[in-house]
């Protein structure tokens, strides 16, 4: 049962004057983000030139990290239910495998490394679940922004909707507008990186039988195939019976013949054999990655695609993207309260070094798949080699970095490392049954107190304790399985931001400075 | 230091080298790594097995 793109039934709204916050983009990255602004009370205005979600599967891979982010946002378990979940890829070399690895091997998490879900059905979520806050998320499809400009103190956008054209002022303008963001474009700002000159095809097939030996929803990526000579190929299942196949074409491939089923059927039936398909969506793109030196300009801030875009093996641009809002949101809506609009430039800081190390990771998968020189296609033919029998080759095969969340160790927020990465999952016994510690989290600043430290807490801060046996309590959540102690250490205190990473652990000492670095931090501008 | 930063820094070495100077480079690091190597035997049996990998990537010993 394929996905059913009906038009989004948008009645013209009423224009408004002015709202703290317009979200340019109604995409994966655009309504998350109007979703956590609304869960912290900001209000939002949320333009879309489109009228129904986004055809094509896009973006499919989803990362724990994405997901923890979405249960805080209330679409989380409809993600996993829906979703595939895979932990298994099987990477083959010609027409033998190599090797397999599992992503997630060990239990006790919520959700799994990753699930495939078209990109589609996310934004159906996210939309549905926007929908949750009618006084706070203003969603307006059919409404092209035209043009703005930044008073300095506001900005000032013109939208036009099939109602006619009006102005819209808002505090904060965020341009989730997309790789080919326009607002980028309107203000001239230079996208800049590496582009790479081999062609992708990417097809979505609807086939109701695994072509291949396995049941199980693994990952599969072939280097020189025998059904693909001398290129590579992945092949990944989502829900609905609907595989995504990535094939990889020349440098000189012809963009709109190869775009054509004519050209794409014969080559999905080399790999497929006789198992029965339908397409259901194809695509043929050259990637890059770029990103803008700065994200913040101004009272116009950039995320997700519109901000940095990397090829997509590894699955960095729609997580990256999430991870950008995330990131954004409790920022955001605390200068909104009266926080010092340094807050903001720590978005800068964080999100520029995630999307570094995601550009690193993805333009250095895309180099061992598209050698460029002899040298480089020697090299890469002798690991692909020594790997079948010497595993202690295998980590320089290269199919894609996964996505992993950044850490914002050593970064201006943080204290000492290793604080700085996200939360780690665990099962915790609470007065209401069993539940996650990410469930339990709330989405503003608190303090994790595991066991017994020697901390001083702040009375404004909120607490969540954990200790290791006994009954609990309202108060008290206890260790389950010792996940809590092996994960997260022993009488230490993490002090949690509203997004989950972990600011500064103690195991002695007052808490305080670390809460208030949190609240009106400052970076240092580097020269 | 990962193996995907090892890797970016071989290929960095190879980029602007002709056939002649690739192979030269190579040789080079093959002499400084087994002249490295602390265990000799090590050394000895790793020259072997890199000589004896056929086409499809199996071993033929």
């Amino acid at each position: 049962m394929a996905f059913d793109f009906a038009p989004l039934a948008m009645p013209d709204p009423p224009p408004v004057g002015r709202v703290p916050v317009v979200i340019v983009g109604a995409g994966p990255v655009g309504v998350t983000l109007a979703i956590d602004l609304a869960q912290r009370g900001v209000a939002s205005v949320v333009l879309d030139a489109k009228d129904r979600v986004s055809n094509g599967s896009r973006a499919i891979c989803w990362a724990k990290r994405t997901l923890e982010i979405f249960d805080r946002l209330g679409i989380g378990d409809r993600m996993l239910a829906k979703g595939v979940t895979w932990t298994v890829g099987r990477l083959f070399h010609g027409a033998k495998e190599v090797y397999a690895f599992d992503l997630l091997p060990e239990a006790g998490h919520k959700y799994p490394a990753f699930v495939n879900l078209q990109q589609y059905y996310v934004e159906h979520y996210l939309i549905e679940r926007a929908s949750d806050f009618p006084d706070l998320i203003d969603l307006r499809f059919h409404s092209s922004v035209t043009d703005h400009t930044d008073r300095g103190g506001h900005v000032v956008l013109r939208v036009e909707a099939p109602g006619g054209a009006y102005a819209l002022e808002a505090d904060y303008v965020i341009a989730c507008d997309g790789s080919g963001s326009p607002i980028r474009k309107r203000m001239g700002l230079p996208f800049e990186g590496q582009s790479f000159d081999e062609h992708f095809l990417i097809a979505d097939v609807e086939m109701a039988e695994n072509p291949y030996a396995s049941d199980a929803a693994e990952r599969h990526f072939w280097f020189e195939p025998p059904f693909h000579p001398g290129e590579s190929a992945l092949l990944h299942k989502q829900p609905d019976d609907i595989w995504r196949i990535d094939l990889q074409l020349s440098p000189d491939a012809d963009r709109q013949a190869e775009a054509t089923e004519a050209r794409v059927l014969p080559r999905l039936k080399a790999m497929l054999g006789d198992t029965p398909f339908r397409m259901d969506w194809l695509s043929v793109y050259r990637f890059r990655c770029a990103r803008l030196d700065r994200f913040i300009h101004g009272r116009v801030i950039f995320a997700g695609d519109s901000a940095h875009v990397v090829s997509p093996f590894g699955a960095r641009g729609g997580n990256g993207g999430v991870q950008d809002a995330d990131n954004l949101g409790w920022k955001l809506a605390a200068v909104l309260d009266g926080a010092p609009g340094a807050l903001l430039a720590t978005y800068d800081e964080e999100r520029g070094h995630a999307a570094d190390e995601n550009i690193l990771n993805s333009s250095r998968a895309t180099t061992f798949m598209t050698p460029k020189t002899p040298v480089e296609r020697l090299l890469r033919t002798e690991v692909l080699r020594l790997s079948h029998d010497h595993a202690a080759i295998r980590p320089f095969i290269n199919s894609g970095r996964l996505s992993k969340p950044a850490s914002y160790e050593g970064l201006t927020l943080q204290g000492p490392p290793p604080a700085g990465t996200p939360l780690r999952d665990a099962r915790i016994q609470t007065a209401d049954g069993p539940r996650w510690l990410i469930e339990v989290v709330p989405g503003h600043a608190c303090l994790l107190i595991l066991g017994a430290p020697d901390v001083t807490v702040p009375p404004d801060l909120s607490v969540l304790r954990v200790a290791a046996d006994g009954s609990p309590s309202e108060a008290v959540a206890i260790d389950i399985d010792s996940q809590t102690r092996a994960r997260l250490g022993w009488d230490v205190a993490h002090l949690l931001r509203p997004d989950g990473h972990i600011a500064e652990t103690l195991t002695s000492g007052d808490v305080a400075p670390a809460l208030a670095r949190l609240r009106v931090a400052q970076p240092v501008v580097a020269e | 230091m990962t193996e995907d930063d090892l890797y970016a820094l071989l290929l960095d070495a190879h980029r602007g080298l002709g056939e002649a100077e690739s192979h030269a480079l190579n040789a080079r690091l093959v002499l400084l790594l087994l002249s490295d190597a602390a265990d000799r035997a090590r050394a000895a049996d790793l020259i072997v097995k890199a000589r004896d990998v056929a086409e499809d990537g199996s071993s033929t010993t």
